[in-house]
């Protein structure tokens, strides 16, 4: 097959560590864009994390929330465009600590959006502190003896916890850690914009994701390490599909 | 056949590349490029059966495939 | 001569947003704003407008830096803890520059304090409120009809210099009823080419932002920006002046307070003091200039605040501290009264 880099990204060079499958997910979003041909209708929102910078990489326009409000921003983006396609590409703390409301809410009102959704159970931009998605008994900056779930409790399993939300439309588990998974993930971040073009309304896609360098794994090991922990607690699938639940 | 090119200095030498090659012709170079990495580079252009899994799964679009 | 209709000052507020083309508007209940939400409740649907009531009030702000940022006009509305919940967003709309209005109908504090009328916000409403170097524009009605003028004159404000720009009133001003005229004043609008509301063809991509990593460049953003609040400075001071041509004591006060010393003003004069008020409507920029030409041929000020003393601060700013400056206050959600004022008069004029 011919391969080569989607219209969807600008130049600029990624800032993320090598082996982060940040740029992975990048270029999936750039390229559903592109071949759904809305680019130049779209806006993005960046968030507060290892993603702040993706306005720099999404061919389109942007604007950048606080921590946590991406959703909110979107919402206000939509409400008063809503030819525009808006997006929001958000890390775990961003999206499951801090944003929770905001992430909660949007589903429960089923704000024709797209939420990208990466989990990377771990908060990289800061240098590694214990993210609302890391696992139990992971070792992180501030869980130096690993998670636990006695002290700080459970990790929060976002796309279960939306599947109970009436208002949203499409959830999905999907992960980058090899070549058949990132096709998945392809389809399943196609869909959740698919669905925004045809005003089906909430559509959020989580992404398993590495952190080599906060995880103090090698690239290969990290997408091991992702496959063999992150994997198995957080299974894959679709969550929730209001589409595929009405044709039963 | 295919042609698989690297666009070398925007290379990271993260390696996911070479892992994901079914015909292992995929390695990190010896070279440096400028950011300081090994770039990756394909050992058997022959060989390439143009499947993309490389590119897939490179996070930094370095890698182009073409089918001749 | 134009026709009045009787209204409510939140209900002016809201009509005048809507008339000033607000059609998003994003807010949070609260006391005692919440006629300004349930007008727009009513209103916005059937003009095929927005109204949200949001998760809370900090989705609810950022809701509107959204809308803002795509380019329309949009507004929120809440009461001073509700306000400290949307000093985040209101920073961050300061720092990519995106115009909004910004309503705080203000009751008492700190924490949360209680539901009476209030002027203790004064020192979040302009000096900032959130993180890092920024101002609003501050406008502070002292009447219904003011309500609807300076809500239209903020939008306007707002989107010519692109600063979030912020309504300062009280539960008194915001309750009260008084006839309005809604003449069909006309709203200036604004071209916005730096909307992000997708290119279309547009030959660069437009981001909204207040990041950047490089100090140097962050510092330019607020040179930048501080430049534009110096034309603001110069350009936008308002106010009333009452009775000052022979005062030889100057009020300063606003909203609600300003209502109450103009009586006080009014009782001073029968007892032969010589008294007058200059009533700043904007907050910020302050109305230096003209408390500056007061200072002259004023031998004292008195600063009416439903605070502990804030505005003060300004005054003795203003003037350079040439004259003194003494405060008459009352707080928490009490409002001075006529009688208290005019007793603060006679003190000062025997000093």
């Amino acid at each position: 097959m011919d391969f080569k880099k989607t219209k969807g990204l600008t130049d600029a060079p990624l800032h993320y560590c090598p082996g982060c499958t940040h740029g992975i997910i990048h270029r999936l979003v750039a390229e559903s864009l592109e071949e759904l041909g809305v680019l130049d209708r779209t806006v993005g929102v960046a968030s507060v994390g290892c993603s702040v910078f993706t306005y720099n990489y999404f061919n389109c326009d942007m604007v950048q929330a606080a921590h946590g409000r991406a959703p909110a921003v979107a919402t206000g983006i939509k409400r008063a465009r809503p030819d525009d396609i808006v997006f929001t590409y958000q890390g775990d703390g961003d999206l499951a600590a801090i944003g929770t409301a905001e992430t909660v809410h949007s589903a429960a009102r089923n704000e024709n959006i797209t939420i990208i959704f990466v989990n990377n159970a771990i908060y990289g931009m800061t240098g590694g502190q214990m993210a609302p998605t890391t696992l139990p008994n992971q070792i992180t900056q501030t869980s130096p003896y690993g998670r636990d779930v006695t002290v700080v409790g459970y990790p929060v399993k976002v796309c279960e916890m939306l599947s109970q939300v009436d208002g949203a439309s499409y959830v999905e588990r999907v992960a980058v850690n090899n070549v058949k998974n990132i096709m998945k993930a392809k389809k399943a971040i196609k869909k959740a914009f698919q669905n925004q073009i045809e005003g089906k309304g909430f559509s959020l896609i989580e992404v398993l994701s590495t952190c080599p360098t906060n995880w103090g794994k090698s690239p290969a090991d990290a997408i091991k390490w992702l496959d063999e922990n992150m994997a198995t607690y957080y299974p894959l699938g679709v969550y929730k599909d209001k589409e595929a639940t009405k044709n039963d | 056949m295919a042609k698989v090119t690297f666009n070398e200095d925007r290379c990271k030498g993260c390696g996911l590349c070479v892992t994901a090659c079914p015909k292992k012709i995929v390695q990190l170079s010896n070279r440096m490029n400028s950011k300081g990495y090994h770039p990756a580079e394909i050992t058997n252009q022959e060989a390439c059966i143009g499947c993309a899994s490389c590119a897939i799964m490179c996070p930094d679009t370095v890698i182009t495939v073409q089918m001749k | 001569m134009a026709e009045k209709i009787l209204m409510k000052g939140n209900e002016a507020l809201a009509e005048a947003a809507i008339t000033a083309g607000c059609r998003h508007y994003f807010g949070y209940p609260i006391t005692p704003q919440t006629e300004v939400a349930a007008y727009m409740a009513k209103r916005m649907p059937k003009i095929g407008g927005t109204f949200l009531q949001a998760e809370s009030e900090v989705a609810a702000i950022n809701m509107v830096l959204g809308a803002a940022a795509a380019g329309v006009r949009s507004m929120t509305s809440s009461s001073s803890p509700g306000i400290s919940l949307k000093s985040e967003g209101i920073s961050y709309m300061a720092g990519c520059e995106v115009p909004a209005l910004i309503v705080n109908v203000e009751r008492g504090g700190p924490g949360l304090g209680g539901i009476q009328p209030s002027q203790s916000d004064y020192f979040q409403a302009t000096k900032g409120g959130g993180h890092g170097d920024y101002h609003l524009i501050v406008l502070a009605p002292a009447s219904v009809q003011e309500m609807y003028s300076l809500t239209i004159k903020g939008f306007e404000l707002a989107d010519n210099y692109r600063v979030p720009t912020m309504i300062l009133t009280d539960g008194t001003i915001g309750q009260m009823m008084e006839p309005v005229s809604l003449d069909a004043v006309e709203v200036k609008q604004f071209d916005k080419p730096w909307a992000a509301c997708g290119q279309r063809g547009r030959d660069h991509r437009n981001i909204i932002n207040s990041l950047s990593l490089s100090p140097e460049e962050l510092e330019q953003w607020n040179l930048n920006r501080y430049a534009r609040y110096k034309v603001i400075e110069e350009k936008e001071q308002m106010y009333e002046e009452y009775m000052m041509d022979d005062a030889e004591i100057c009020i300063v006060a606003f909203g609600i307070a300003a209502r109450v010393s103009k009586n006080a003003i009014v009782e001073a004069r029968k007892k032969g003091l010589k008294v007058g008020m200059i009533r700043p409507i904007t907050l910020w920029p302050f109305p230096t200039k003209a408390l500056k030409a007061a200072a002259e041929k004023c031998k004292a000020f008195i600063s009416v605040e439903l605070s502990m003393g804030q505005m003060i601060d300004d005054v003795k700013l203003a003037i350079d501290c040439k004259k003194p400056v003494y405060l008459c206050n009352r707080t928490g959600g009490v409002i001075v009264s006529s009688n208290e004022v005019v007793a603060k008069i006679e003190e000062v004029s025997k000093m």
